[in-house]
């Protein structure tokens, strides 16, 4: 007998989601023993994590704020997977787009209208990612060059660019030496509704926005089909350099918006770890959605909620943050290895009567 | 010796005492790199090692014990990785970055169990000699042959082991990957599988080879840290370092042995940003000779290679052809 792997022509949607399911609880029986083995209580563990995700109405506002940045970086990040380009640059968009943000609102006028400036710090986060993230991808139009190592590193310019401009150039001379810099002006805050910033109102429109670029444009069509296949969008008289280039605007110019709705919703400073590895998250947030932007939403406001009641778990318990991580890095193992059994099967193989006469 | 040439040495000598963990992260890397398999897990790979020596050290105060540890412990991490991209088929940047989250939430979790104990005495100790130094008593203050040799052994002999541990391995592993069947299967499967395949290399095995070795380095690399650098443990010990070794890979253009300079380059650089406003006041305040700036130098000239590579478009310089790719041989 020999155990072979065959692709699967077609899964039923309910025996994919059955098998994911089943890859959560097991992760979660793995996070379990770890638990266990670091001697807590695992049940107290996971209980306390539900609770300060969703116990209260606080706890479930800290949620959706710590999920709003995962959803639209995660948007962002999708369009240009869409392509086939592994955009892990989304950090370094993040950073280009708080920037700009950041010195937009320093030098308007503190006494200008709320909505201008806000809208005018949207834009330049906007035009910030976009200019960030269109060098990686002009090279490889033009040249080739890998995506994803270049995209990577320009993280790391990024993060020790802001690290300098916190130390050295924006450094608030008010901060009495400490190396910071100064807070945006309360104009440049974003409002509340319902006792959170409106950054949930707009990862919901971009949800829908993206989602009919993909489906409804021209552009988002033939961003799917440059995707699906290079040789076929050449074929039918493509762009694919233009696509892709247009493309890469829209997912670096919504990963910089993210760097600004972080700076005016939640964070007021610029720092060069604003992002928080949000970049990163939204890599594995994106591909775990399947690049659907609903699917995004769902996915993002799962990990707020992980991350959130890691926060929880360890002010209750004690239990370290860093096991929390741990234990969101097993549960991302479990969900990545059970795709391979949604797109394949395995098939025993008996020996048919012919070849054992054969042999 | 003169004070200048002195500081000199000594800047040079601190380059390569911190360019050693980047070698043998570098090589781990370039090994798992050239079978096909981009591993984004470094950090976290170095970072299990890291925590898993210091324990072990702590435990055990056996030098050997600690190194092995912190090599399982990243060779466990890789093993996942391994399992998940070559038999599962999974993404590989997705989940090399799932165990960089994994490992330095695991790393930091055990780390801490030690309290910020000391290293103990008998390791560090081990750490803190240097086998090759010479003697220098009666010939230090004879005319030129005194000096320059006071300036070798302060910039190059009086480094501890795992300074030319790293650099034999980057020889070690260049004959390996040149000059043996071993090397050349693995180079074959990174850039054609299909075609090492086909030739009855067995492209799983060597894969998973590939890329243990990769995680048994990282965990050298790793355990570089709490044993030889800092002495205990501190929350997330490598600082990033995983990153700067995943460039210096495509900087060194996935050469061992160019490895060794590139790192030492790295290095020399981030010795350079810390130093440079006490060596030069004038340049304090400025911020492209900042520190900082310096941390960024590195990523910028990776890029410029990266650039410079796919314009030369030279065969060789752009990496193995499959790397990233999962391979799976068509069956119906």
């Amino acid at each position: 007998m020999r155990i072979r792997i065959v692709q699967r022509d077609h899964i039923a949607g309910g025996k994919a989601a059955l098998i994911r399911v089943i890859a959560i609880v097991l992760s979660f029986l793995v996070a379990a023993i770890l638990l266990g083995v670091m001697g807590y209580n695992p049940w107290q563990a996971f209980g306390s994590l539900f609770k300060s995700a969703f116990g209260s109405m606080s706890n479930i506002r800290s949620t959706i704020i710590t999920a709003i940045p995962l959803i639209i970086i995660s948007l962002g990040v999708a369009i240009a997977f869409h392509m086939g380009y592994v955009n892990v640059g989304g950090e370094g968009q993040l950073l280009a787009g708080a920037v700009v943000a950041t010195f937009i609102s320093h030098n308007l006028p503190t006494s200008l209208p709320k909505i201008i400036m806000l809208l005018a710090m949207a834009a330049g986060s906007l035009l910030g990612g976009m200019l960030i993230a269109v060098i990686p991808a002009y090279f490889k139009a033009k040249f080739g060059v890998n995506e994803t190592l270049f995209t990577l590193m320009l993280n790391y310019v990024m993060q020790y660019y802001v690290l300098m401009l916190r130390t050295q150039t924006w450094k608030d001379p008010k901060a009495m030496g400490f190396p910071k810099i100064a807070a945006v002006p309360n104009n440049a805050i974003l409002p509340k509704v319902f006792g959170i910033h409106i950054g949930w109102i707009i990862a919901i429109i971009l949800v829908v926005l993206v989602s009919m670029l993909l489906r409804r444009t021209k552009i988002g069509y033939e961003i799917r089909v440059v995707g699906a296949s290079v040789n076929t969008a050449r074929y039918a008289g493509m762009d694919v350099n233009r696509v892709i280039l247009i493309g890469i605007c829209m997912s670096g110019a919504i990963a910089g918006l993210t760097g600004m709705v972080k700076l005016s919703g939640t964070t007021y400073n610029l720092s060069e770890s604003i992002g928080g590895g949000s970049g990163f998250t939204a890599v594995i947030i994106a591909w775990l959605a399947k690049l659907s932007p609903v699917g995004i939403l769902i996915v993002g406001f799962l990990f707020g909620a992980l991350t959130q009641g890691a926060v929880g778990m360890e002010l209750a318990l004690g239990i370290p943050a860093a096991l929390a991580e741990s234990i969101q890095g097993l549960i991302l193992f479990g969900t990545l290895g059970c795709e391979f059994f949604v797109n394949y099967r395995l098939v025993r193989e008996y020996p048919s009567k012919a070849t054992k006469e054969a042999a | 010796m003169n004070s200048v040439s002195l500081s000199i040495a000594l800047l040079l000598a601190s380059g390569i005492r911190i360019s050693t963990p980047l070698i043998l992260g570098a090589l781990g890397e370039t090994v798992t790199e050239r079978a096909g398999h981009l591993n984004l897990g470094v950090e976290g790979m170095m970072m299990l090692g890291g925590a898993l020596a210091y324990t072990v050290a702590l435990h055990t105060e056996s030098v050997i014990l600690a190194l092995l540890g912190g090599m399982l412990g990243a060779m466990f991490g890789s093993l996942v990785y391994a399992f998940l991209t070559v038999a599962l088929r999974a993404n590989q940047t997705v989940t090399g970055l799932a165990l960089t989250t994994f490992g330095v939430g695991l790393g930091n979790t055990i780390g801490k169990l030690g309290n910020g104990a000391n290293v103990p005495s008998a390791v560090t100790q081990f750490f803190g000699k240097g086998p090759l130094t010479l003697n220098l008593d009666g010939i230090e203050n004879k005319p030129v042959i005194g000096p320059v040799l006071t300036f070798i052994n302060e910039a190059i002999l009086k480094h501890n082991i795992f300074v030319y541990l790293a650099i034999i391995l980057a020889i070690i592993l260049y004959i390996f990957l040149f000059k043996t069947r071993a090397g050349l299967h693995l180079r074959a499967v990174g850039e054609s599988p299909a075609a090492a395949d086909a030739s009855g290399i067995n492209v799983n095995r060597v894969k998973y080879t590939g890329i243990l070795i990769g995680g048994a380095l990282a965990g050298l690399a790793g355990a570089y840290y709490p044993l030889a650098h800092i002495g205990t443990w501190t929350d997330n010990i490598t600082g990033g370092r995983g990153w700067i070794v995943v460039a210096l890979v495509i900087f060194v253009r996935w050469h061992p042995i160019k490895a060794i300079f590139g790192s030492f380059l790295f290095g020399l650089l981030d010795i350079i940003g810390l130093r440079l406003p006490t060596l030069f006041p004038g340049v304090a305040g400025l911020a492209i000779f900042s520190e900082y700036a310096f941390n960024m130098y590195p990523y910028i000239m990776t890029i410029i290679v990266l650039i410079a590579s796919y314009i030369r478009g030279r065969k060789g310089w752009m990496g193995p052809a499959a790397l990233g790719h999962s391979y799976f041989r068509e069956e119906r």
